[in-house]
């Protein structure tokens, strides 16, 4: 009786110590986790909604364009330019040398049909919208803080870093196109 | 007699219990202040005073404020045109928003002056900082609520700042807006935050006094008060000045209010907000445009994109004054005993300013090249010139006490006569 409790004991205080430690640090983790996951409804409720979600696709009429016309459309908030290009934008923004451009990307890639240029009319510095047939290349200028796009789009000058972004798009028939 | 000894006796019932008239009388009665605080002093409780005006007037203005993008315009117009007396409490607000910009400013280039940033004070400055980067993130959500062009656009190119962070910013500035682009979701938490954070404003002011409290005011010498004889009770010394400087400051801001209230905003304002048309020259208001000046001076930087740049410099243009108590490397406090240090002072305010007319111009010609001539100097008065100076400079020596400084200032001549003829 007198001998087991010292071994016991010994062992009790040993184990005792790390099965309060391994207590300790489990309490801790499954406390994290639960804060993490409560506070997380707090943070994620501040994304896009389901009705903004919803809201992700607009068609645009085509036949009301003219040859060298640019017009804007609110996509999501934002304006998208769907521009008809002329055969000289077409020829120009398709010859431009576009390796040696800030943010390097051929003509081809930017369009699904060569007369139609659809961007996000949204300037990739600070997020003004751009005007049309302006700047030093004739494509778009933003007045913000003076950055110069050309007939594809694509930054050719100024403090931007990106070229306009093309958004995701479909053309449903000869005349219509779906954004989004 | 009777009616005193009692209420006496309530107060005293109460403060056994809370002592919140003990605490009163301590900060306010029996605080010793340095006596010889000048003008540049009464800035602090300025701010302090305007955060009141600013918290009453936004509290009536939320009453009659809608935050949706469909009327939040025209209830602002309603409120300048329909509600009784709204036009007074909408540009007390907004000039008294820009009135907080230029008390705060000079308390914390008085701070500089001074050395009032200096050890032991140093989480006093830090506290002050908090509540900068409060006032500006509070005064930006709130220029959105009219919902007139600038507020949208101002909204777009600050919240499109968060995209230059690399891999998550898009992320965030979708995560920010609540959609693809400023919207309805954005004005309505901007709403939300620009009422709350003046409150977590004020929580800050009480760490901040709380700080100040526990070694008292610097003073115009630097030097540490030595006794009674450097101080004089804060009331009704400085309950009074405090007071004068009030109604000064009033003066002033009455004036902007009914005869120039719009002087310091845009007319663009004043156009409902249209995301499809950006105006042709975005500003931010006056308080912002040293930093708006930083963040458009610079180019890329190696591999760094200007935009990036641009964030990292104007952020890191604020963040570097919470380091400048060990930057300075001098042990003396006030400017009056730093000759060197007292040129490179007014040129860092001259240098602000430069910053400030440049971030109001395009960016183009010599205003950019002025504008990033003015950045790097900046940086080099805080990088180099603070460790640099405090080691280099003959300094001038310091009065043996605050009250021996004022002697000699009040009464020069009679001072060294007296002298003279002992």
């Amino acid at each position: 009786m007198a001998k087991t409790p010292a071994p016991s004991a010994t062992n009790l205080a040993h184990g005792g110590e790390t099965r309060r430690d391994f207590l300790y640090l489990a309490t801790g983790v499954v406390g994290a986790v639960g804060v993490a996951a409560s506070v997380w409804p707090f943070i994620h409720q501040m994304n896009p909604s389901a009705s903004v979600l919803a809201l992700a696709s607009t068609d645009v009429d085509l036949s009301r364009i003219e040859e060298g016309q640019s017009i804007t459309v609110l996509w999501r908030g934002k304006p998208v330019f769907v521009r008809h290009r002329t055969p000289s934008e077409i020829t120009e923004a398709e010859d431009a040398d576009f390796n040696s451009l800030p943010d390097p990307q051929s003509d081809m890639e930017r369009v699904k049909r060569r007369e139609w240029l659809i961007l996000v009319g949204v300037c990739t510095h600070l997020g003004c919208v751009p005007l049309s047939h302006r700047g030093d290349y004739q494509g778009w200028f933003c007045p913000c803080h003076g950055s110069h796009y050309d007939t594809s789009g694509r930054i050719r000058k100024g403090p931007a870093p990106a070229n306009l972004a093309v958004p995701e798009y479909v053309f449903l028939d000869e005349t219509t196109v779906r954004i989004g | 007699m009777s009616n005193s000894s009692m209420g006496k006796k309530v107060v005293q019932w109460f403060d056994y219990r809370l002592p919140i008239f003990t605490f009163m009388h301590h900060s306010l009665v029996d605080y010793q202040t340095p006596k010889n605080l000048n003008y540049w002093w009464n800035f602090g409780s300025l701010a302090g005073i305007v955060l009141v005006i600013q918290i009453i007037t936004g509290i009536v203005l939320a009453m009659h404020y809608t935050p949706h993008v469909d009327h939040a315009f025209d209830s602002v117009e309603s409120i300048m045109r329909d509600v009784n007396y709204g036009w007074l409490i909408r540009y007390l607000h907004a000039n008294g928003g820009s009135a907080f910009f230029v008390v705060v400013y000079i308390h914390i280039f008085r701070g500089l002056y001074f050395g009032s940033y200096k050890s032991p004070r140093e989480v006093v400055w830090w506290m002050g900082l908090i509540i900068l980067l409060l006032m500006m993130a509070t005064a930006f959500m709130g220029y959105v609520l009219p919902w007139g062009q600038m507020s949208f656009w101002a909204a777009t190119v600050i919240t499109n700042i968060f995209s230059a962070i690399p891999l998550v910013g898009e992320t965030i500035t979708t995560w920010l807006w609540g959609g693809f682009a400023v919207g309805n979701p954005t004005l309505n938490r901007f709403f939300s935050l620009h009422y709350l954070l003046p409150f977590v404003v004020v929580g800050v002011v009480f760490l901040h006094l709380w700080a100040l409290h526990r070694f008292g005011s610097n003073n115009p010498t630097g030097i540490d008060t030595k006794g009674p004889k450097d101080t004089v009770p804060f009331h009704p010394y400085y309950t009074i000045k405090d007071l004068f400087g009030l109604s000064v400051f009033l003066i002033v801001l009455l004036a902007f209010v009914f005869y120039a209230p719009n002087y310091l905003g845009h007319p663009d304002n004043y156009v409902k907000a249209n995301p499809l048309v950006t105006p042709a020259h975005i500003v931010p208001e006056w308080y912002f445009l040293p930093f708006y000046a930083i963040l458009r001076a610079v180019p890329d930087i190696w591999f760094v994109e200007a935009k990036l740049a641009g964030v990292i410099a104007m952020f890191t243009s604020i963040l570097i004054l919470f380091v400048l108590p060990w930057l300075d490397s001098s042990p003396i406090r006030s400017a009056r005993y730093r000759p060197w240090y007292k040129q490179i002072f007014w040129f860092l305010v001259i240098d602000v300013i430069v910053l400030g007319i440049s971030g109001a111009k395009p960016p183009e010609g010599v205003w950019l090249i002025l504008g990033r001539v003015a950045t790097v100097y900046y940086f080099i008065h805080f990088l180099i010139l603070m460790p640099l100076i405090g080691r280099l400079e003959p300094t001038k020596p310091l009065p043996g006490s605050i009250d021996e400084s004022v002697r000699q200032e009040s009464g020069t001549q009679t001072s060294e006569t007296t002298r003279k003829h002992s």
